[in-house]
Formats: structure tokens, C-alpha cells, sequence
């Protein structure tokens, strides 16, 4: 390529460029462009996915504690009633041999873990909390899940919200179904009774006020992933 | 890469991890003005981010192999005595000293600013890599002091960055207009440098008549 060439064909990219930055960035084909873009980066994120690779909290950092924001997306608290709804149970179920039941005392019975770990948010910030519970990958193994079972959505009663992941994710030894933090009953505004807790994955992936995980052959969207925000979602 | 950088800063506008204080940072939780932010909304930023970012790859790569191909790297590394040449430049912009110091290709300053932009940027990829994927590349995360400070060092790389690249181009049209020409067309004439004006910022920028002069003008 000579210099001629070099310049014409520099200027015609540059006008690209310049023409896409003047508030063309929600445009159409910028979206089409975006979205490969996407596609291609979960491709690496899911090359770059290791079993092994673990978070550890920095031993200096301190426990967020009260400090700990806490979303849902119900108008107030999502509380689990009762008297309307009967006790509360987690369905483990889809491409599983034996779709199960979970109270909160059958989880309590399963081997607890036990892990001081990063929650890190989409919007940059990240908190420290101990988390108490089962790992996924314990009761996967309890419920048989099917070897064609690639995804997995974790389904709750705050309003719609779900969120759904790829079944390597959902395996990751620091992958919960956690029902304590700090130490203590995971509180309401937390997810009460068990929620989704990982480092693995970024917040609004890690589904609170649990009622369901459907092991699935395919991907199921997210309450957040389908308003635009990253399915993968990974850390 | 910057605006959708901020938009994404905006979310959260400050480095502190809950329930903590961050030190080094006087204006935690003061959002940037929307004005210089690009992407409309947290999540589309951070598409433009990521997607953007693997032309700024591709072009950091290109960039490197181009300068190491040609040899023009060695225009770039520090040698000694680049301190006190650098002295010297400040020296000579403030009228202390009378006259432009003996340069190369660049002067001490120039070539110092050209030497740490790459290695700037390079740094920027990477704490940009280190708060993508805190867990997968956990090393990398530790490397640059943890997620908060990793966080940290991709904003502050981005304001150093910003500031030599605004640096630069005040001084391509305050010092060496003349600049301009080559960087499109190529060829450079050595008579029109700064060093052959005597040139500080906005002085000289004429040629000088003793050249014109030689020339037979």
C-alpha cells in the first residue's frame, strides 16, 4: 500500500470514526456491531474461565457489613409470606434426574461452605462479606443433573427477577446457594431466605430471594440481560 | 474509550470499597459532568468500552510492530544525560537560556513524553484487563494492588494519558507548526524545526530571515 493509498484510505476510516462518535452511539448499526463485539468477548471470557481460578478478598479489607447495598427490583422488600404462599422451598429442577424440593433446613443439612469473598457490582464497586451455604455443584450432584444440560436460570420471587448462566459458571467451587452473611441469617434486604452468591459472577447475575434453579439446554435471558446489560456477566 | 470510561465511572464515582475510605481520591462520589461522557447509559458504555477496546489493541500492536520494524524505537528510549537535556528545554522556554539545546529527532522532554505513551497505554490495558476479570485473572488483579487500586490506576493512567496527548498537540501547534505538513505528506525540513528558529511556545514560529537569507531569498 503506498502512502496515497495509506491517506485515502486513513481519511475514509477516520470519517467512519467521527461520523459513529456524533451521537450515533445508540444507532442501529453501531448496536449490530456492538453486539458482536459481545459476542466475541464472551467467547474469550469463556476461554479465559478457570475452575481453579479463585477470588480472596484482600485479608486488609474490611467486612462492608451495613455498608452493603442491597437492590431488588419489587416496589418494596420482597418478603417470602407464609400464610399466602406456604413454606418456602427451593425447586431444583429441568434436565435434572430427580427434580427436588429444598427446605431451608434440607439445605442447612448439606455440606456448608463457608467464604470471605468480593461481590463485584456492574457499577464499578466491589464489598466484602462472609457468605454461608451450599455450593451449586453439591447439589447438582444431589438432584443427578443431565450431561445436556449447558445453562442454568436462577428464578426468584422478587417480581420476575431471573438471571440465567452458562453451567461452567454455575459449577465454580465459590458458586452458593447461600442462606447466612456475616455470620449471621441472611437478612431480608440480602435475599432472604437463600439467594445466588458468587464472585464468579458480577452482581445482578447472582439472583437473591431464590424460589427456583431450572437446569436448561439453552441460554434463558436475565431480568437485567435483557435490558442490555452483559448476559455473561463474568468476573 | 475515555467518555464511555466516565459514563462507567459515573455508576459508581468513587474507588472506595463499601464500607470503607478511599485515600487518595478528594472527590469521591462526584460524578463526572454528562457532557464528557459517551454511551447514553451504564450498560451501553460499557458495550462501546468493550467493544472499542480491541481497536485500541489492534492499533497499540500495530503501532509497536510499525516502531520496532523500522527501528524507529530507538528515536524513543531514554539515554543518559535525557534529564539534564530536559533541563536544559525547560531552560530554554523560560528565556533563561538563550538558546534551543542541540537535539536529535525530538528534544529530551518530546521524546520522554513519546516513550511513556506507549508504555502508558500498555499499562492502561492491562488495569483494564485486571478489573474485567478480577477472578479469572486474579494475578493480574494483584499485580496493580487488588480491584480497588487496579480501578484506580486505569482512571489515573487515563488522566496521564489525556494529559500528554493534550500536551503534545498544544505544542505541535505552539512550537512546530511546520509539524503538521509532515505528519500528512511526509519529509521533513529540517531548516523549518524548532531547533533551526529557535523556537518557544509561540516565538519564532517564522522561519528565521538569516535562513531564508542562505537560501538566496
Amino acid at each position: 500500500m503506498d502512502r496515497r493509498k495509506f491517506l485515502s484510505a486513513g481519511g475514509v476510516s477516520l470519517t467512519a470514526v467521527f461520523l459513529a462518535a456524533c451521537g450515533l452511539d445508540r444507532s442501529e448499526r453501531s448496536q449490530k456491531l456492538l453486539d458482536l463485539a459481545e459476542r466475541k468477548n464472551e467467547g474469550v471470557e469463556r476461554t479465559l474461565y478457570r475452575h481453579a481460578s479463585m477470588d480472596h478478598a484482600k485479608s486488609s479489607a474490611k467486612l462492608a457489613g451495613m455498608a452493603f447495598p442491597s437492590y431488588f427490583v419489587s416496589q418494596t422488600v420482597p418478603v417470602w409470606d407464609e400464610r399466602v404462599r406456604g413454606p418456602w422451598a427451593l425447586e431444583v429442577s429441568g434436565l435434572v434426574q430427580r427434580p427436588m424440593r429444598f427446605s431451608l433446613e434440607d439445605l442447612r443439612r448439606l455440606p456448608m461452605r463457608r467464604q470471605r469473598v468480593n461481590h463485584y457490582c456492574v457499577e464499578g464497586w466491589n464489598a466484602v462479606a462472609i457468605w454461608e451455604g451450599v455450593r451449586l455443584s453439591d447439589l447438582a450432584r444431589v438432584v443427578g443433573v443431565k450431561s445436556d444440560s449447558g445453562y442454568v436460570d436462577f428464578q426468584s420471587f422478587d417480581d420476575n427477577y431471573h438471571e440465567s448462566w452458562d453451567i461452567e459458571s454455575a459449577m465454580h467451587p465459590q458458586t452458593l446457594v447461600a442462606y447466612g452473611m456475616d455470620d449471621h441469617m441472611l437478612g431480608m434486604a440480602h435475599g432472604a431466605p437463600a439467594r445466588v452468591h458468587s464472585p464468579v459472577k458480577l452482581g445482578y447475575k447472582n439472583t437473591k430471594y431464590l424460589t427456583k434453579i431450572v437446569f436448561l439446554p439453552q441460554r434463558n435471558g436475565g431480568y437485567w440481560s435483557d435490558q442490555g446489560y452483559e448476559w455473561y456477566g463474568g468476573t | 474509550m475515555v467518555g464511555s470510561g466516565l459514563r462507567i465511572f459515573n455508576a459508581y464515582p468513587a474507588f472506595a470499597r463499601k464500607g470503607e475510605q478511599f485515600c487518595c481520591w478528594p472527590w469521591e462520589h462526584k460524578p463526572i459532568p454528562n457532557a464528557l461522557t459517551f454511551g447514553g447509559w451504564l450498560g451501553g458504555a460499557r458495550h462501546w468500552h468493550f467493544g472499542l477496546m480491541w481497536v485500541l489493541v489492534v492499533n497499540g500492536l500495530v503501532y509497536l510492530a510499525f516502531i520496532y520494524l523500522h527501528g524507529e524505537w530507538r528515536d524513543l528510549v531514554p539515554r543518559r544525560g535525557d534529564a539534564r537535556d530536559a533541563l536544559e528545554m525547560i531552560r530554554f522556554y523560560l528565556f533563561v537560556r538563550p538558546s534551543h539545546p542541540m537535539q536529535g529527532k525530538h528534544n529530551a522532554m518530546q521524546k520522554t513524553t513519546y516513550f511513556l505513551l506507549p508504555i502508558l497505554a500498555i499499562v492502561q490495558v492491562l488495569t483494564g484487563l485486571a478489573i474485567w476479570k478480577p477472578v479469572q485473572l486474579a494475578w493480574l488483579t494483584a499485580l496493580f494492588g487488588g480491584f480497588v487500586w487496579a480501578r484506580y490506576w486505569h482512571f489515573m493512567t487515563m488522566v496521564a494519558l489525556i494529559v500528554l496527548s493534550f500536551a503534545h498537540i498544544f505544542m505541535v501547534f505552539a512550537v512546530d507548526p511546520y509539524s503538521i505538513q509532515s505528519m500528512v505528506t511526509g519529509g521533513y525540513r529540517e531548516d523549518l524545526s524548532p531547533e533551526a528558529r529557535n523556537a518557544r511556545p509561540f516565538y519564532h514560529l517564522l522561519p528565521r530571515w538569516r535562513n531564508r537569507a542562505a537560501e538566496g531569498e
